[in-house]
């Protein structure tokens, strides 16, 4: 069951340094939502503490309130370990273990928690995420062999496939398609599109086209000034961000005025 | 003007012999680098060879040059088991510490002090092994053979100085313990983060992101810091000489005094009283010794090499 | 495109991220509980604090997993086992650390005073007064003799691989067998000056010099190593910048590479030294042991400060009172202490030079 998160002035530190400051939305469960924005504006930072993947850099830390379908992901009872595992997460740049097979790969997130998996029951985990991540055609024949020897699109399609593997409720993907060329970058657009049906997806994303082709909603976060936390400017629905934003800086920004 | 001097300068033929003169300097060097090796293995030849076949007198009990050499190659290679034994968990484990447990603050200072340990000289560690840690490891070595006796290797009967082969094992994984941990805390801090953040967002505990992650790109690496360590060993010669008091011949017997000496440490403990001949016969053993270490570290290089090369795609 | 079938996922409803978990103080509680429970035993039967910590330790180590597995399962059990094991490795790697730098201080202290830093131990009678001054002219010379003879070829080898060979075969080689050359026993490295010597000089040869060729060999590659690094970190740019302006290459290494990396390859060979001034085996075999204070390195032998520890170990001579400690015993300890010190002090300048030069390599 995807689920929708729902962000309440939400304010994100490196050690004294604020981030990211008083960001609040609601993420709608089952849709794309995009987030836009120039370098260095804290959304991925902020796309981070959805899934708290900005603890493991040393000394960061939020405050405010991050509901993930009605659950807190900030209570004391809450175990990071246990967020990551419903909330999957793709990197800017393919990261599919090098020591690993496509095979192992795919596999890496169902056997931390599974050790003895039936053979029949890993395969068809395997297959069903590689089909949903439309990489199966492409590596049916060899997954035998190491990840690392895919291209680059293959190898994101490969880490996405490993993430939905596990079967998360909620699927972040940090900038996915930065490091890939433009064939690459259509084949993972259409399958956001197709995740959509069974995930919440939040992309970050510099590409304006890409928000605008990809996401039901968008929020576009901006510096107040240099020095300055990042913030978010504004919030709306993808259609209206890109036809008749409400804030002037996001026009600015979308018509490439600045950014 | 600087640049008018220098001009003129590059003008004149001088520079240019200059240049000659300076490069073949650096060829030189590097070439006197590699003559300098080969003149070790010259010389221990030279001097070494006439001592592999002596009158049967020269080799004590032995009357072979291999009868001599293999109780002290045993020696040699299980001292230095021992210490890999108990020094690699411990490097690994403090290598992980420094890269991936403690915060940055505690983490420095931890590296320091295993540092510390590297720069402590081996004789001071020969000193500190015979006073302090042999005395300290007698009651260890008395309850060992009442309690684990029916183990060959605690057979005893124990050692009434503690100077055994094991207790020289300890201080040698003590030595050896900072430049495999050192390697090791390098390899661990090189895997990528991409690999870690992997591993971290599919749900994995710290321990099982680490061993998804980091133990495979880590995994020559950390072989190649054990061969290290063992080539450290194998060679160290005065802790072994100072702490251990050597008889006998091949037993694993570890806490009784009825084993060899190394082959380092019975060429510094015999060049004194050695005649010419004898003399002969410790510098072949000690080209044995050159040559297993050689080997051993050749292979450790071989794998970094090999790995560095995989790495840097 | 293929098609594609749409995945069919179970959908678990109601998913909870508190997955259970031992309070935060849970490694405190345990600890405390440990300490107590292993008290218990060491006061029965008489242990001592040793085996209380040790005891301690495996409590822990057991009852924390044990804990963790019956509340958080498997894989939380396995990863605080982990925790606690590599934390237990380094507080076990700090133990033989402290107590060695305990030792050598507690006995080497009193051994120390003017006496028997300025005194040699040659002496005409009894009753007069010993020192280590002969050992500390000694392990000065030969090492500086080292460092003459190994920091030109050292950094000029470096300069070869990094201006000159960049990666062709000889450098690869000279690189590989640098590395290899690192582990060259010491012992080795002592009968191969040994060797050479007695082959020039004839059977009974000893000299300091001997000595310092030994040291040599075993500082060469640890110099090299650190220039190599060094020149790498000198950006190109500064180069290029030099040859734009018509200097030739020699000079373009002399007056702007070299000083650029000089911080660093001070460091490196302050650390080579560190290194080598410990080293006991070389020295007992070329240098050989005498009383009397030596400053020709060329001939004669010549004391060491290590060689020294540890022949006064090895003889150390009947005690005054019965029961004392042996003469030789404590000038093995003073002498330790004097020789610790010295490498501390070649550490820490090392690093002072290290920090000092940082900025300009561009670290």
């Amino acid at each position: 069951m995807a689920k929708s998160i729902t962000v309440d002035d939400l304010d994100i530190y490196y050690g004294d340094f604020l981030a990211v400051q008083g960001v609040s939305m609601t993420v709608k469960a089952r849709s794309v939502t995009a987030f836009i924005g120039p370098s260095g504006c804290g959304k991925s930072t902020f796309l981070r503490s959805l899934n708290r993947m900005h603890e493991v850099i040393p000394g960061a830390r939020v405050e405010g309130k991050v509901m993930v379908d009605g659950q807190s992901l900030y209570d004391s009872a809450v175990d990071p370990v246990a967020v990551r595992r419903q909330i999957g997460m793709v990197f800017q740049r393919p990261n599919p273990f090098p020591t690993m097979s496509i095979y192992e790969n795919v596999l890496a997130g169902n056997r931390l928690n599974a050790k003895k998996m039936k053979k029949s029951e890993a395969d068809d985990i395997v297959e069903r995420s590689l089909k949903g991540a439309n990489l199966w055609n492409e590596v049916k024949d060899r997954l035998g062999k190491p990840g690392m020897g895919l291209s680059g699109g293959q190898q994101q399609r490969l880490c996405i496939a490993r993430a939905i593997a596990v079967e998360p409720q909620v699927l972040l993907m940090d900038e996915p398609c930065s490091a890939l060329d433009p064939i690459s970058t259509s084949a993972i657009e259409d399958l956001i599109h197709e995740l959509k049906s069974d995930y919440t997806i939040v992309i970050v994303t510099h590409n304006m086209q890409q928000a605008a082709r990809v996401s039901d909603e968008t929020g576009f976060f901006n510096l107040k000034a240099a020095g300055q936390p990042g913030h978010l400017v504004e919030f709306n629905s993808t259609q209206k961000m890109f036809a008749n934003p409400d804030n002037e800086a996001t026009e600015a920004y979308i018509s490439g005025r600045f950014g | 003007m600087a640049t008018t001097v220098v001009a003129e300068d590059a003008g004149r033929a001088k520079p240019r012999l200059g240049d000659r003169v300076f490069s073949r300097l650096a060829l030189v060097a590097g070439i006197a680098i590699l003559a300098a090796l080969a003149a070790v293995f010259i010389f221990l030849a030279i001097e070494g060879v006439p001592g592999l076949a002596k009158p049967a007198e020269f080799y004590g009990s032995a009357s072979t040059f291999w009868g001599y050499v293999a109780p002290l190659l045993f020696g040699t290679v299980l001292a230095a088991v021992i210490a890999l034994i108990v020094a690699v968990p411990l490097a690994w484990g403090i290598a992980l510490v420094v890269s991936h447990y403690a915060p940055k603050r505690i983490a420095t200072p931890i590296a320091y002090l295993i540092d510390l340990l590297a720069a402590v000289p081996s004789v001071v560690f020969g000193l500190w092994g015979i006073s302090v840690l042999a005395l300290q490891l007698r009651p260890a070595y008395a309850w060992l053979d009442d309690h684990m006796g029916w183990l060959p290797f605690f057979a005893g009967p124990a050692s009434g100085t503690g100077r055994t082969i094991l207790t020289a094992g300890l201080v040698l994984a003590i030595m050896i313990l900072p430049i495999i941990t050192a390697i090791s805390r390098e390899v661990f801090a090189q895997t990528p983060r991409l690999h870690e953040e992997a591993a971290l967002a599919l749900g994995a505990t710290r321990w099982e992101m680490i061993r998804m992650a980091v133990f495979p790109y880590a995994r020559s690496g950390m072989v190649s810091a054990v061969m290290l360590g063992l080539g450290r060993a194998l060679g160290e010669t005065m802790a072994v000489a100072m702490v251990l008091s050597a008889g006998g011949g091949i037993s694993f017997n570890l806490i009784s005094s009825s084993n060899p000496a190394s082959i380092a440490s019975n060429i510094a403990s015999n060049y004194k009283e050695g005649t010419p001949g004898k003399i002969q016969v410790l510098i072949a053993t000690g080209l044995v010794l050159f040559l297993v270490t050689f080997l051993v570290n050749f292979a450790a290089r071989w794998v970094v090499q090999r790995s560095e090369r995989r790495l840097a795609r | 495109m293929s098609v594609v079938e749409a995945p069919v996922r179970p959908a678990p409803e109601a998913v909870s991220f508190t997955a259970a978990k031992l309070p935060r103080i849970a490694p405190v509680l345990v600890a405390v509980v440990a300490i107590a429970a292993a008290a218990l035993p060491v006061l029965l039967l008489g242990w001592g604090l040793v085996a209380w910590v040790v005891l301690s330790a495996l409590v822990f180590l057991v009852a924390l997993p044990v804990w963790a597995a019956a509340v958080e399962g498997r894989r939380g059990a396995t990863d605080r086992l982990m925790t606690g094991l590599v934390w237990t490795a380094c507080a076990i790697a700090i133990v033989p650390l402290a107590s060695l730098l305990w030792t050598v201080v507690e006995r080497g202290l009193p051994a120390i005073n003017t006496t028997f830093l300025t005194f040699s131990m040659y002496r005409t009678s009894l009753d007069q007064e010993v020192g280590i001054y002969h050992a500390l002219i000694g392990t000065l010379l030969i090492t500086l003799f080292a460092a003459v003879i190994s920091v030109p070829i050292g950094v000029m080898a470096a300069i070869y691989l990094i201006e000159y060979g960049k990666g062709n075969r000889l450098a690869r080689w000279i690189t590989f067998l640098v590395d290899v050359m690192t582990g060259i026993p010491s012992i080795v490295a002592g009968l191969f000056a040994f060797a050479l010597f007695i082959l020039i000089l004839g059977p009974s040869a000893r000299l300091g010099f001997g000595g310092s060729v030994a040291l040599s060999l075993l500082m060469i590659p640890i110099v090299v190593r650190s220039t190599e690094e060094m020149l790498r970190l000198v950006p190109d740019e500064l180069r290029e910048a030099s040859y734009a302006l018509g200097v030739p290459k020699w000079r373009t290494i002399v007056k702007v590479v070299l000083p650029t990396a000089l911080g660093g390859i001070v460091t490196g060979v302050t650390l080579a030294v560190a290194r080598v001034v410990g080293e006991t085996a070389p020295l007992l075999l070329i240098a050989g042991l005498t009383t009397r204070t030596n400053f020709n390195v060329f001939s004669d032998r010549m004391t060491t400060l290590p060689v020294l520890i540890f022949t006064q170990n090895a003889n150390p001579g009947v005690a005054e009172t019965p029961g004392g400690t042996p003469p030789g015993i404590e000038i093995a300890w003073g002498g330790a202490l004097v020789l610790i010190v010295i490498v501390m002090v070649l550490n820490l300048v090392a690093r002072i030079i290290g920090r000092i030069f940082a900025p300009k390599t561009g670290h």
